[in-house]
């Protein structure tokens, strides 16, 4: 039998990378303003792991203002909702097996 | 190698994170009772006013009223609409300050938006529908349109929401049928309906 740890997602062990993806997967569409207040981080923290995400391609970015303000808004690429699906398996089969 | 608790804390968070980004968790049930209350004291108030002394329970043939009867049964369908409106807001921004959160959020945004469409189309048809003079139809119309919008904005809110919108839209549709009984089923829908589904989720999510 294959080792489950070796199926998690290197990207995704970070919890708050784990908690932007599930986030996107229930909301079409989330901005960064939001993120930040539903996470809890600062600016510069939540801006790190959006780039180690978005250079893995698992989520997309579309950038446009209201009215003067900037709005960056993130989305789930498909290849970050397949990361995401793998990752939980993982972490699901992990689970049950320190349960036996 | 890490242990199993982060592992299961990495869930936890994740369903957490779903939760309180997609849905309304504020809402709070003891509004729909209260809202339930108003809209049974407003439908005895127009029993009195229109129907009384004849039997609550009997069926109307005549539809035809005075203008000015039709203008005093929306202003009292307008004051219990307000006071649950009131109430909802009220004790849901008391909940949200408890649990830490934010009522107006990406997702309280997203639940108004789906809420308002088939509700402020049907408030409009409505209207129409009074100006022409089909009073007769006009109590399972805010049935099923009101059950419509809660259909609609059911992924923001808890289970109980979607089949609360469920039966307001079957009760509009068999009241559409009998339309002499349409202060009879609007308290059914709007009074029973919301003490109902509002203790069902004080009861669960409240306390």
């Amino acid at each position: 039998m294959s080792n489950p740890f070796s199926k998690l997602d290197k990207v995704l062990e970070h919890s708050v990378r784990l908690q932007i993806l599930s986030i996107l997967i229930v909301n079409e569409s989330y901005d960064f303003n939001s993120l930040k207040e539903a996470l809890e981080l600062s600016d510069g923290s939540l801006a790190t792991h959006i780039k180690a995400l978005e250079k893995e391609k698992y989520i997309l970015i579309t950038k446009s203002f209201v009215g003067k303000k900037p709005n960056t808004r993130y989305r789930l690429s498909e290849k970050g909702r397949q990361a995401f699906k793998k990752h939980i398996d993982a972490l699901d089969t992990i689970i049950k097996a320190q349960k036996k | 190698m890490p242990n199993e608790s982060k592992y299961e804390a990495d869930i936890a968070s994740i369903r957490n994170m779903m939760e309180r980004t997609s849905k309304f968790i504020s809402l709070s049930g003891l509004s729909g009772v209260l809202a339930g209350v108003y809209a049974l004291v407003g439908a005895g108030f127009v029993y009195f006013m229109v129907h009384f002394p004849r039997s609550p329970l009997s069926y109307r043939i005549e539809t035809i009223q005075p203008f000015d009867t039709v203008m005093k049964l929306m202003g009292v369908a307008l004051a219990v609409l307000v006071a649950s409106i009131g109430t909802g807001l009220w004790l849901s921004s008391k909940k949200a300050k408890k649990a830490g959160v934010k009522i107006w959020s990406a997702s309280s945004k997203s639940m108004l938006i789906n809420l308002a469409v088939p509700i402020v189309s049907g408030g409009i048809f409505i209207l129409i529908l009074l100006m022409n003079g089909h009073y007769g139809v006009v109590a399972p119309a805010c049935l099923v349109f009101y059950g419509l919008g809660l259909v609609n904005a059911s992924p923001n809110f808890y289970d109980e929401i979607r089949y609360l919108g469920y039966s307001e839209i079957c009760l509009g549709l068999v009241s559409a049928a009998l339309p002499g009984y349409g202060l009879l089923f609007w308290s059914l829908g709007f009074g029973v309906l919301h003490i109902i589904y509002g203790s069902l989720m004080f009861r669960k999510y409240d306390r």
